[in-house]
């Protein structure tokens, strides 16, 4: 009754449609960067870090995912572990709480540009305090700081609930034994947190981080809403080659500099965090 | 005791409060159009709604026009995401074969690459077949993004439903193909519209793809994200709060399953 055939039947069409659109563009964007004018080689690249954005799309970048990558993780851990005492209310709670995952980081951009802008709520809460008297042109090329944060911040606001959504589902698998056995043992609920929880929360925390460190390396139109070209990241420049100086081969240069970037980043997240067969709860 | 409940809710409180304000007040820098956006300093409660200026800003030429091509992107790719993705996860699901682990993996590792980048190369291909700066050709890049989800978590959806109820159903007389359709989908079709939910919102988003390929068929983030550096705050705020409002009702739909979905797909 059931064919062996079957399950192969199934699996063809998404098998098909991943080899044409993910492996076979990953091939071309490779050949692509590695194209040069007289043969293969290197050209792009050396392009590529000839400009002057380069230097400063790179180090924006690592600031960027070094920084709010970490800030998401911590904020996110509190926010389970603040949900875990929630009795009614708890789901109203978690909407709230998770509906930033469901918005673009343009959204995320515009929004915290309402926020910072010269004549912003923040600068208008400043006034209000009395600490400043007209509007505040901080988003300017004048200061990279300020831009700096301004995106980090809108990147933490939309991306954190991702992480929230990712940890309390870990939590939820984390058998609440151990933390009652410490307890009667007299640990501290630090101590129960950071012997207990912690560790038996490495799996949630490693594929957050991943799915977390990935994105933060593509994230370019946060970046552009706040910062226009005045803070270029290794995607958004990607995305200016492509369209402005029409150069795919450059842009696709800085794709592979991306997908390298992700794909080690995946790699020290998988042997990092790793946990062994038989510490799995 | 009491002091640190109060301080505990005041906390769960301001988080509330710190997602929230920030989109209220994009909402009235919308709404209130340019005279709230001039205003100095912006007064405590912004209180002053119109839709004159979104209504402005929805008659730009372009404007309604890429609200639907992203709606019609988005609407393909739930579609392609679905009708690929459940017959693959049904499969993983169902029966051990060979290869399903080397499939998984693949699926898997999707995750570690940006595929939104992985338009660039793209062009060239679309171009000669027809698809490039067309609806079809975005929902297809943006399907490459949504499946790898929709595979994953329709897997563990038909997981959790009971083999023996398909099983009763052959004994009954169903071939398997209608013993999945009668028994197993009408189990699954909460499951399966979470899943389809999340694909409409991850190609709704969809920036950097989007912008690539197409040129004057944007939908509505490559049609903003093209006249951020040439258009009033204002109509960038017009355009957040159109981007943001679906979203923000679509995640209200799947809430109650995005934790066992998440749970399962980040496994």
């Amino acid at each position: 009754m059931r064919g062996r055939a079957l399950p192969y039947l199934l699996v063809a069409p998404a098998v098909i449609f991943l080899t044409v659109l993910f492996f076979v563009p990953l091939v071309q964007t490779i050949a692509l960067a590695f194209q040069t004018t007289n043969g293969t080689g290197f050209g792009n690249f050396a392009r590529m870090a000839d400009d002057l954005n380069f230097h400063d799309a790179v180090v924006n970048t690592f600031r960027f995912v070094g920084l709010a990558v970490p800030l998401q993780l911590a904020a996110a851990m509190g926010m389970a572990m603040m949900l875990r005492h929630l009795g009614r209310g708890r789901d109203t709670v978690l909407w709230i709480w998770t509906i930033p995952l469901g918005l673009s980081d343009l959204a995320a951009g515009l929004i915290w540009l309402a926020m910072l802008n010269d004549r912003g709520y923040l600068a208008s809460l400043l006034f209000h305090l009395g600490l400043v008297s007209e509007p505040q042109s901080w988003l300017t090329y004048e200061s990279p700081m300020a831009l700096f944060i301004a995106v980090v911040i809108a990147e933490f606001w939309r991306a954190t609930a991702i992480v929230v959504v990712i940890l309390v589902a870990g939590l939820q698998l984390v058998p609440k034994e151990y933390a009652e056995a410490a307890s009667v043992f007299g640990a501290s609920p630090w101590r129960i947190f950071t012997r207990i929880t912690l560790p038996l929360m490495k799996p949630s925390i490693q594929s957050a981080l991943i799915l977390r460190t990935v994105l933060a390396f593509e994230a370019f139109a946060v970046v552009i809403a706040i910062g226009g070209r005045n803070f270029p990241v290794l995607v958004s420049e990607a995305y200016n080659w492509q369209n402005f100086n029409q150069e795919p081969a450059v842009a696709a240069a800085y794709a592979v500099v991306v997908m390298v970037l992700s794909l080690v980043a995946t790699v020290v997240w998988l042997r990092v965090l790793r946990t062994p067969e038989e510490q799995r709860a | 005791m009491t002091g640190r409940r109060a301080l505990y809710f005041a906390g769960v409180v301001a988080i509330c409060a710190w997602v929230l304000v920030p989109m209220w007040l994009l909402a009235a820098n919308a709404l209130g159009g340019q005279p709230v956006i001039a205003a100095w300093p912006k007064p405590w409660l912004p209180l002053s709604i119109s839709f004159a200026t979104l209504a402005e800003f929805l008659a730009i030429e372009g404007v309604f026009r890429a609200m639907l091509i992203g709606f019609e992107v988005a609407v393909l790719c739930t579609l392609f995401s679905v009708a690929l993705g459940l017959p693959a996860g049904y499969a993983l699901a169902r029966y051990s074969f060979r290869g399903a682990n080397a499939f998984r993996l693949m699926v898997l590792l999707t995750r570690a690459f940006p595929v939104g980048i992985l338009a660039l190369p793209l062009t060239v291909g679309f171009i000669r077949l027809g698809l490039y700066d067309t609806p079809l050709g975005i929902a297809l890049m943006h399907t490459a993004l949504a499946l790898p989800f929709a595979v994953l978590v329709s897997a563990s959806l038909f997981q959790a439903i009971p083999r023996e109820l398909e099983e009763a159903a052959w004994v009954f007389g169903c071939s398997p193909l209608q013993a999945a359709w009668r028994v197993v989908m009408p189990l699954a079709l909460p499951g399966v519209s979470a899943v389809a939910i999340f694909a409409f919102v991850i190609s709704w988003n969809e920036v950097f793809a989007a912008s690539v390929l197409s040129a004057r068929n944007r939908t509505l983030t490559a049609y903003l994200l093209a006249m951020l550096s040439e258009s009033p705050l204002s109509y960038q705020f017009a355009g957040g709060l159109l981007l943001i409002a679906p979203s923000v009702l679509f995640i209200f739909l799947v809430r109650r399953h995005l934790f066992a979905m998440w749970g399962i797909a980040s496994r």
